[in-house]
């Protein structure tokens, strides 16, 4: 097991459990990411990998375990503020506002967090607009943007909040070849800035390509956290993804 | 157009209407005005809740009628001039709208519509059970017949008080448009989990629009005893209120502060004129036909069509 030693990680996650009535979705999971990392987050369909973002975003509360954040307990933060303190995420089905255009999309987390830089609001929407390549629809509704666009949408107004930490959930489920690649130098790029990134995703070959470490999420155990191209070969994983 | 100069322009389109309906030389001009301005207030208070963070209220005859009954019982006990109870309205139907979005944090959609029904109907319950206020009886007021210091007709001095509030309130409500509570409000109607995810203390922003489109329906409601002169609960909690302040924006359009303006003249003064010509039973026939129609042929209200149609010409 890597990873780096607990108390100077910027997320701390400690035996972290979560239930649904009876049904435990997360049980004692343990992960510290620390500042700067590339961290992949794989696990079969209802691994409890979505719970776990949830929780750590504070869209839902978790009843056993702690959260820390750069050095500060999560627990009884609202996700408002969390977001506030640099810990932002994107959601697996993007959620835009729909009557605001792209540009008050952006707006609303750079007015909200107050950690946008000293230069004008609107240079920073376009700013941000630009880094995901959608500058010229600025003015238009979400509704008017494809799948892909709506994905880059979705990131660039994480990426509003500025924040330490983005955690990208499935943001590129259903794209074409072309597109992930185009998903994934965003994300890299990101990381290159200093922005330390968790990426939730089923396409093994982004993954790969993305991650320098990788934890596997199975009926809401962690079994599997180390260099990915060992993890990938553990016989824990294969059995979990393929069977016996 | 700025803050300031919005404001100015708001007093001398005032001033103008005034002055227009005193040129009329008919004193019902003034009374039926009166009803109109109410409707301008009580609508655009509505829709800073209902229109901008879409949580639609069906209990605005409650807030309404907690003004209207603050009045009777300041009258019953000081002699405030009506300004100060206006205020005083506003404060008491604020307070219950804080405690309101309180109660309702939970509820979203159809169900927070139906809990606030359910106000309405236990504000009234009270009401009619306080003796103080003239419980199911009614309270009679005795109207002043000239206002104090201007020395003008009590009805038109009400008009005119009318027409100050709904200059506070169009300001009020122009401002949140423009603001970063505006923006706030707009993603709480869109997406509450994406708007926290943003940044944005929903919860707060809630419960600031609960309270303050509460104040304001509550300050609208303050002058009715005066205008009326006898209110009892049934007409202070009329089906009328909680009707027109629902139809008065989505007729008008919600997106912006114009649309309940726009929806309350016309329905308000279509009202007045029917009252007078046809029947006074006819006036909730007449919001209802215009709300059904709406829906179907123009659900985004007036301003959605001029919307769509500026689009289509730039296209």
């Amino acid at each position: 097991m890597t990873g780096c030693q607990p108390g100077n990680a910027l997320l701390e996650v400690t035996s972290l459990g979560k239930r649904f009535g009876g049904f435990v979705a997360l049980e004692a999971i343990n992960l510290a990411v620390p500042e700067g990392e590339r961290l992949g987050l794989i696990g079969p369909n209802g691994s409890g990998k979505s719970t776990l973002v949830n929780c750590i975003s504070g869209t839902l509360r978790h009843e056993m375990g702690s959260v820390r954040f750069v050095g500060q307990k999560l627990e009884g933060l609202a996700a408002h503020e969390r977001t506030r303190l640099g810990l932002a995420r994107s959601f697996q089905l993007p959620r835009p506002f729909n009557t605001l255009s792209l540009a008050e999309n952006l707006r609303v987390p750079l007015l909200y967090t107050g950690r946008h830089t000293t230069q004008p609001i609107d240079q920073s929407c376009i700013d941000l607009l630009d880094m995901v390549g959608l500058a010229d629809k600025a003015d238009r509704l979400p509704r008017d943007l494809t799948q892909i666009e709506m994905r880059k949408l979705e990131l660039a107004r994480a990426m509003a909040a500025r924040p330490r930490l983005l955690i990208a959930d499935e943001a590129m489920a259903g794209l074409s070849h072309a597109e992930v690649d185009d998903i994934l130098a965003l994300l890299i790029r990101l990381n290159g800035q200093g922005v330390t990134v968790i990426l939730i995703e089923h396409i093994m070959r982004a993954v790969m390509h993305f991650s320098q470490r990788l934890v596997v999420l199975v009926a809401g155990r962690k079994i599997a956290d180390g260099d990915p191209a060992e993890v990938v070969r553990d016989p824990d994983v294969v059995r979990a993804y393929l069977g016996e | 157009m700025s803050g300031t100069k919005f404001f100015l322009a708001l007093l001398i389109a005032s001033a103008a209407v005034f002055g227009a309906a005193g040129l009329i030389g008919n004193p019902y001009v003034f009374f039926a005005g009166y009803v109109v301005l109410q409707y301008i207030a009580l609508a655009t208070a509505w829709n800073i809740l209902g229109g901008y963070t879409g949580y639609v209220n069906f209990g605005t005859a409650a807030f309404f009628a907690l003004g209207a009954y603050t009045t009777v019982a300041l009258h019953k006990l000081t002699a405030l001039p009506l300004p100060i109870m206006m205020l005083v309205g506003g404060i008491v139907s604020g307070v219950v709208g804080l405690g309101t979005g309180y109660l309702t944090l939970r509820l979203r959609g159809a169900f927070f519509s139906i809990a606030t029904l359910a106000l309405a109907v236990v504000v009234q319950t009270l009401i009619t059970n306080w003796n103080f206020v003239g419980g199911s009886r009614g309270a009679y007021i005795v109207r002043p017949a000239t206002a104090p210091l201007l020395g003008i007709d009590y009805v038109q001095y009400l008009f005119l008080v009318m027409q100050g509030l709904v200059v506070l309130v169009l300001v009020v409500a122009r401002a949140i448009e423009r603001s970063r509570l505006g923006y706030g409000f707009a993603t709480i109607r869109d997406d509450e989990v994406a708007a926290e995810a943003s940044g944005v203390p929903t919860l707060r922003l809630k419960l600031l629009a609960t309270t303050l489109s509460g104040a304001f329906m509550g300050m609208a409601g303050a002058p009715l005893p005066y205008y009326v002169t006898y209110l009892d609960p049934a007409s202070g909690f009329s089906l009328a209120y909680a009707v027109n302040g629902v139809a008065m924006p989505l007729v008008g359009g919600t997106s912006s502060w114009l649309g309940p303006v726009i929806g309350a003249v016309l329905l308000g003064t279509l009202q007045q004129v029917a009252t007078v010509t046809i029947s006074s039973a006819l006036n909730l026939l007449i919001v209802g036909l215009m709300l059904v129609a709406f829906v179907i042929v123009a659900p985004n209200g007036i301003l959605g069509l001029v919307q769509v149609r500026r689009r289509r010409s730039r296209a």
